[in-house]
């Protein structure tokens, strides 16, 4: 006798079947594109469009379209970058971690999720490209043998460092993604016909669906999991060190790797958040991605949003006991210097915008997880900014303390980002299952059977 | 067919069927080597020769233009550097030279350290002035209305209307050659008519004229700075535009210098309206409107006639701050001071010649057995000549180099009045607003591709010799007068017989050699005073101003123009401003607060009816309801780059002193960025970035000033050094190192334009500039004091106070390049190790490997590193010497132009290094202190930077940081660890201010990082 809690709530709601699930998921794919995933496409395509320009502009005429000055040398690229990566860390958590620690409920949103994280990583990788004075080289940063042309890396550079980070994070990633994907696509290979047979289903590499195979697949998930667990805290560490390591006061700092990592799953799941909220509404998926999921979300929001928030504190502490006078003066001049309003923003949207999930009601309330998702993800971005232009604009010479102003070139490339990132996104969306029905099924059986368990507990 | 069996055989082997013959009868030749057959590997051969072969002819060598010599000169090596003595002139302004040349082509000037007047000294616009040679924008052929005419129609036409004019005006500024004199002379003995007329735009015209009532002299005295205990300038910009002033500035730096052995220096005073670079190293300034200059220097004599018991003049009193401190130390060092006065009131510098005689200087530190010959002009004469033009007494008239449309103070309408002449000549190296207004333009020459000497001193002679043949269809202004006088035209044969006779016989071949013939200078020679002081402050003072007024001054980069279209000069930032590109409009912040004015706004400046606008500057030290304006911008035709800025002239209405009264000023627009090189003017008491202290703080203890951060430990307080997770570099042969004296760096900005030559830095424009990416390798940080006390807490407003500059601030002028670190932060950080460590000590920087990241940059605690924002060279974005061929020429051909994208910044000037090393290794033997020398440490007319290899004992600088060590030598930032190979000099002023005297660490602290030895207050 199977013996199931019956306190667990329900993960998917409306009493949906097996089949319903695959009827659900798969409608999307399989039927013609609606009019608002038409529009969105659109609108993604021309972003992508007009921030492709500004991108082939920047590398046409050299940085200078850009802001950046002798003595803020880094602004909105390497914002746009970690904020990027930031978000990526979602899909990873939800999928590993959450699977290690059999959160169930992840099984609505991970894959969305991860397709999420591969989109974003991809997009931070194009800041890294972007941001070089001369990108066509970007490949010596690769420790490739001498005869390829290239001089051996510095490994002492934490550049170097983010290189192995992110490019084993992407293709940790992509094959976890991948590889959670095969069943779904077996499921809609057996339901299409003509070319899209033969596409899904040279993409599902044969799955049969025999016992063997889920063995099979259920290993690799937790062996990826496994993999990708201590990726989600290296890759925001290292890119933390970025930082951490140099010699810049409000940089130098210690307590960079739990707080950047914290920042990144905070944006990330506020990012999630915002694109499960659209999609749920959207493709109707309200049984599937149910309040509780969204609930959940949000306390893990206000969780990390608290984290960084004591990070902030400490860090005004840290500078402030130090006793070192450019530590303390580059926090000062943080909160209340010429950029004090980004850091304004930074305080506003991160540390107390999360508060107000502490409330029930406002938790599940959809249009309110909806904005404070996007505010805390504006207040990221203002967290990397405030970290790396206002650190840098006043460093130790007043000699060379300037200001930083973005010029239509910042902005371009940062839509450049968003256009592809949507891009992406929406592709996914339409011919991809956005949900993993295989997984989905699988707890589906323990909420739909509540009253099945209520009677075995009646006949004992 | 019968004989079939008779056959024919050609030898023996035939005959006997050899097998060997029958194999290869085919075959002509039977030589396997020859006759080889194609077999599979020769085609894979054939191929990979083919496909080099193409892809070899498809990647054609950039090489354009390069002709090999069929007839090598004797002289030129292809690669080695040849070097000329020659003498910069430009109107009064000389400097003693020498010019680098490549391959023919002269590509850097460098100080001459045989003349006894510059002493191996350069100013800005001397190295600039390089490139007025390469100028594009120079017509390239002598014109007549503007059109191209031949040399031979041009003279016949010149001589033709000289013929039948009766007056003949040739007009110049300052002619420092005796032998151009002389031709003026030989022409007006052709032509009896003429009159040469002398004027100056930064005139000193009425020094001379007070000389002569004052001394009976007509001359300007030699001022022996290094000689004087006390110096007061009236504003007198003596380091700056005055005279001489190289050669003061390395006088003056003399009486400057201290060590452990010398602990006694000048005390400066300055007193003057806009804060000037002398202000700015001057150990006590106070302000003064230009209206009130006469009052001062009268109420300086009665306050030093008062001390010494001398009759004193009627006179108002003025309370300017450092009056009565000035004159007590003028009468204390009797016969060791020296007032100096850039006025061009005959009044003032009558007064100041009486406080001069009155304190005994004359004869000691005002020597007039040596006179300097820089300033030659004459304020009346020239206004007589305007008269004449006008009048239409003049019917001929030519221009000798010389720019009057432009930079003559009362101009007025004189272009206009210059075209209704009969015959208008104007000889210079462009078509300038006086050329635009001639007849014809007798296209002159470059000083580099000219013949010629200098006299700029009593003794001193100096020659000039061409180091390129004329770039265009130009002949040098000598030869054309003497054309035109109908003499032959070769001037460099009539030079050599001039000369000649003029040094009485010295050798020309070594003269030439040398750059400079000396023939002794005279004793030091003093004059009795007769001038009536109690007329001259009469007069003085009748001199009133109302509502805000305008001064005039010449800029330290830009001078009077004449080198407006330079690129090099524009970029240069004023010394004190900071501001490239443009001129402004300086208010004190108490009169820009009354007026309603912030950074950024742009206003009107109205007097009589003439209107130009410019930006607002907020210039620290100003004297309240006054405004400064820099001459020389604003010209019309000095080409794309130097039609920039406003000309302010017509706003001073002819007032051959450059001032005007009841300026209107109105706000006209906001929210522009000044091109300012430096935007934020304090140090924020950071004392491990300036150390300074104060004369009798330093006699006391040769640490006055220092700071020294100690570090908590585990086992006590450690010195920074002491503690490191570094290896450090193996030093086995070298190890170059400078040692920077803060207290004789001027902050004149010569270093900054002798890097930017010889380094190839790009020139990058105004709008570049104001987004903060000039490219210069070597900056001058200038701070200003703030009244501020220094904030040791956490009070936002107390560090806000501190960003404040004072009213009338200290100034610290910091040279800054790259540290040249041993812990180089920089280098850790580049992922492609395009920046490493030298076995010398130097962090190079490899611009092949450079991916741009630009993370060296950001974690450069100096922020010393430039990226490429853009390419700057072939790019008509920047469309300034490296965007044409002429230009080009000027580019060091042993330095790398760096591609867009890449980082750059100082080398130490490692192309120097390796070339010095060659040398001496060529020679087995080690290199010589100072035959290694950067560019910046060249140039510097006070001798502030010493570069060398410090391991080595026997150099200047190993042996200034010996004695300096547990001296005034620190390096920046210590407490980082970065070990810099760059030291600097605590600056010592001698004032009585207190200062926060560094006092010696002991201070419980909690572990932290670092602590400050000085001012602690707990």
């Amino acid at each position: 006798m199977t013996v199931i809690s019956p306190i667990r709530e329900k993960l998917v709601t409306g009493g949906k079947t097996h089949h319903d699930v695959t009827e659900d998921i798969c409608r999307h794919v399989e039927s013609a594109p609606t009019k608002e995933w038409k529009i969105a496409f659109a609108i993604s395509v021309l972003l992508l469009m007009y921030g492709g320009g500004w991108v082939l502009w920047t590398w046409w005429e050299g940085l200078g379209v850009w802001g950046l000055n002798k003595t803020v040398g880094w602004a909105w690229d390497i914002t746009n970058f970690v904020w990027w990566v930031g978000i990526g860390h979602a899909g990873t958590l939800i999928s590993a971690i959450l699977l290690l620690f059999r959160q169930k409920w992840r099984t609505s949103i991970n894959r969305a999720a991860e397709a999420m994280t591969i989109f974003a990583v991809l997009c931070a990788a194009s800041f890294i490209l972007m941001h070089m004075g001369r990108p066509w080289l970007a490949y010596w940063a690769l420790p490739l043998p001498n005869t390829f042309g290239s001089l051996w890396v510095n490994f002492n550079s934490p550049l170097i460092w983010d290189v192995f980070a992110i490019s084993t994070y992407f293709s940790v990633s992509v094959l976890f993604w991948f590889i959670g994907l095969i069943p779904d696509l077996a499921t809609i290979r057996d339901r299409a016909t003509g070319t899209r047979k033969k596409i899904y289903g040279a993409l599902s590499l044969g799955w049969t669906g025999g016992a063997k195979s889920w063995a099979a697949y259920e290993d690799v998930s937790l062996i990826l999991a496994g993999l990708s667990t201590p990726l989600v805290l290296s890759v925001h560490t290292i890119v933390s060190f970025d930082f951490a390591t140099s010699v810049i006061p409000g940089w130098h700092t210690t307590i960079f790797p739990p707080y950047f990592v914290a920042g990144a799953i905070f944006s990330g799941f506020a990012m999630v958040q915002n694109l499960m909220l659209v999609t749920r509404v959207v493709y109707k998926l309200e049984d599937y991605i149910t309040i509780e999921h969204i609930s959940l979300m949000n306390k893990i929001i206000t969780l990390t949003g608290s984290i960084v928030g004591v990070a902030y504190i400490t860090e005004f502490f840290i500078a402030a006991y130090s006793g070192v006078e450019y530590e303390k003066y580059a926090f000062l001049n943080r909160a209340t210097g010429p950029l004090w309003w980004s850091y304004a923003a930074m305080m506003t949207c991160n540390v107390l915008s999360p508060q107000v999930f502490w409330s029930k009601k406002n938790r599940e309330n959809i249009v309110l997880s909806f904005v404070i998702a996007v505010v805390v993800n504006i207040g990221m971005w203002f967290e990397r900014f405030v970290i790396i232009v206002t650190s840098l604009h006043r460093d130790y010479l007043p000699s060379s303390w300037t200001y930083f102003t973005p010029r239509m070139g910042d902005i371009g490339d940062y839509l450049f980002s968003f256009g592809f990132f949507f891009t992406c996104f929406f592709l996914f969306s339409k011919f991809l299952p956005v949900i993993n029905m295989a997984e989905v099924k699988a707890v589906l059986k323990n909420s739909s059977t509540e009253k099945k368990i209520t009677k075995i507990t009646n006949s004992n | 067919m019968e004989n079939t069996k008779k056959r024919y055989w050609k030898g023996i082997e035939e005959l006997s069927n050899d097998i060997d013959l029958v194999k290869n009868s085919q075959k002509e030749f039977n030589l396997d080597d020859i006759e080889e057959g194609t077999y599979r590997r020769d085609f894979l051969k054939m191929l990979g020769f083919g496909v080099a072969a193409v892809s070899l002819a498809s990647c054609s060598a950039p090489v354009k233009k390069t002709i090999p010599y069929l007839n090598k000169p004797e002289d030129v090596e292809p690669g080695i550097p040849n070097f000329y003595a020659s003498s910069y002139v430009l109107g009064g302004n000389y400097a003693s030279i020498l010019i680098k040349t490549r391959e023919g082509r002269p590509v850097k000037i460098e100080g001459n350290k045989l003349s006894g007047v510059t002493k191996g000294g350069v100013s800005a616009p001397v190295h600039a002035s390089l490139l007025s040679l390469y100028d594009n924008e120079k017509i390239k052929f002598p014109t007549k209305n503007a059109s191209e005419i031949s040399w031979s129609k041009l003279d016949s036409e010149i001589k033709a209307a000289l013929a039948v004019s009766k007056n003949v005006r040739i007009v110049t500024n300052t002619v420092l050659s005796p032998t151009t004199k002389k031709v003026f002379a030989d022409f007006t003995s052709k032509y009896p008519g003429t009159k040469v007329v002398t004027y100056d735009a930064n005139s000193a015209s009425a020094l001379i004229e007070a000389n002569a009532q004052s001394f009976g002299k007509a001359v300007i005295p030699s001022y022996l700075f290094e000689n004087a205990d006390i110096i007061v300038g009236v504003n007198c910009d003596f380091l700056g535009t005055w005279i001489s002033p190289i050669a003061f500035s390395s006088a003056w730096a003399e009486g400057r210098r201290v060590s452990a052995k010398k602990k006694t220096m000048s005390r400066h005073y300055q007193f003057e309206t806009g804060l000037s670079m002398t202000g700015a190293n001057a150990d006590v300034r106070g302000m003064i409107k230009p209206s009130e200059e006469g009052l001062f220097v009268a109420n300086l004599y009665n306050a030093v006639a008062g001390l010494t018991g001398g009759t004193k003049v009627a006179a108002g009193t003025i309370a300017t701050e450092g009056l009565m401190d000035c004159a007590k130390d003028l009468v204390a060092a009797k016969g060791k001071g020296l007032v100096v006065s850039g006025s061009n009131s005959v009044h003032v510098q009558t007064i100041v010649n009486g406080i001069n005689a009155l304190l005994g200087n004359i004869g000691n530190t005002i020597d007039f057995g040596n006179t300097l010959n820089n300033r030659q002009g004459s304020d009346v004469e020239m206004k007589q000549f305007v008269s004449e033009l006008k009048s239409g007494v003049a019917d001929a008239v030519i221009f000798f180099n010389c720019n009057p449309v432009y930079d003559y103070v009362a101009a007025g309408d004189l272009g206009a009045a210059i075209k209704k002449v009969k015959l208008s000549v104007s000889i210079s190296d462009r078509a300038d607003e006086t050329g635009l207004a001639c007849k014809y333009v007798a296209l002159g020459t470059h000083y580099l591709e000219s013949w010629g000497d200098a006299n700029p001193k009593t003794g001193h002679y100096s020659l000039i010799q061409p180091v390129i043949s004329n770039i265009f269809k130009s002949r040098q202004g000598e030869s054309s007068l003497l054309t035109w006088a109908s003499q032959p035209a070769d001037y460099q044969a009539y030079l050599k017989a001039n000369w000649s006779s003029m040094t009485n016989g010295a050798s020309w071949s070594k003269s030439l050699h040398d750059g400079v013939f000396s023939s002794g200078s005279a004793t030091v020679g003093g004059a009795s005073f007769s001038g009536n002081v109690a007329a001259a402050a009469l007069s003085a003072l009748s001199a009133k101003g109302a509502g805000i007024e305008l001064s005039v001054f010449e800029s330290v980069t830009m001078g009077t123009g004449a080198q407006a279209n330079n690129p090099w000069l524009l970029e240069t930032p004023d010394p004190v401003s900071k501001v490239t590109w443009e001129n402004t409009a300086a208010f004190s912040a108490k009169t820009a607060t009354e007026l309603k004015l912030e950074k950024g706004d742009w206003v009107n400046l109205t007097v009589n009816g003439q209107t130009i606008e410019l930006p607002v500057l907020i210039q620290p030290g100003q004297a309240d309801n006054t405004v400064s304006v820099a001459m020389g911008f604003g010209r019309t035709a000095a080409g794309k780059a130097g039609n920039t800025g406003k000309n302010v002239l017509p706003l001073v209405n002819g007032n051959a002193n450059l001032w005007a009264s009841d300026v209107k000023v109105a706000k006209t627009q906001s929210g522009y960025t000044l091109p300012q090189t430096q935007t934020h003017e304090t140090y924020m008491g950071r004392e491990a970035v300036v150390q300074e202290t104060v004369l009798k703080e330093y006699i006391k203890n040769p640490k006055a000033g220092r700071f020294e951060p100690k570090i908590q430990t585990s086992i006590g307080e450690q010195k920074p050094y002491s503690i490191t997770l570094w290896n450090g570099h193996n030093k086995k042969n070298h190890s170059w190192g400078m040692v920077i004296d803060l207290n004789t760096c001027t902050g004149c900005a010569a270093c900054v334009v002798s890097c930017q030559i010889e380094n190839n830095v790009a020139v990058v424009g105004k709008a570049e500039v104001a987004r903060a990416r000039e490219m210069h390798w070597i900056r001058i940080d200038r701070y200003y004091s703030s009244d501020a006390p220094r904030e040791e807490g956490y009070s936002v407003d107390g560090y806000k106070a501190m960003e404040v500059a004072a009213v009338n601030p200290e100034v610290v002028f910091q040279p800054l390049m790259c540290q040249h670190c041993s812990n180089a932060p920089c280098e850790t950080v580049c992922p492609v190790l395009a920046t490493t460590h030298s076995s010398e000590g130097l962090n190079q920087m490899t611009y092949n490997r450079c991916v741009g990241t630009r993370y060296c940059a950001n974690n450069c605690p100096y922020k010393v590193r430039r990226f490429n924002w853009f390419k700057y060279f072939e790019n008509d974005n920047f469309d300034y010497n490296f965007n044409n061929e002429l230009g080009r020429m000027v580019i060091n051909p042993d330095v790398t132009v760096r591609s867009r994208g890449v980082i750059e910044k100082c080398s130490m000037c490692v192309q120097r290094i390796q070339s010095g090393k060659l040398t001496a290794k060529r020679e087995s033997r080690r290199p010589v202190d100072g035959e290694i020398i950067t560019a910046c440490a060249q140039s510097c007319p006070t001798g502030a930077i010493t570069f060398g290899d410090i391991l080595d004992p026997t150099t200047k600088v190993a042996q200034l940081l010996e004695s300096e060590k547990e001296g005034r030598a620190f390096q920046l930032l210590e407490e980082i660890n970065v070990i810099p190979q760059v030291s600097y000099l605590v600056k010592v002023r001698n004032n009585n201010k207190a200062v926060v005297a560094s006092t010696e660490h002991g201070h419980e602290d909690h572990g932290a990082h670092e602590e400050h030895a000085s001012a602690n207050k707990h």
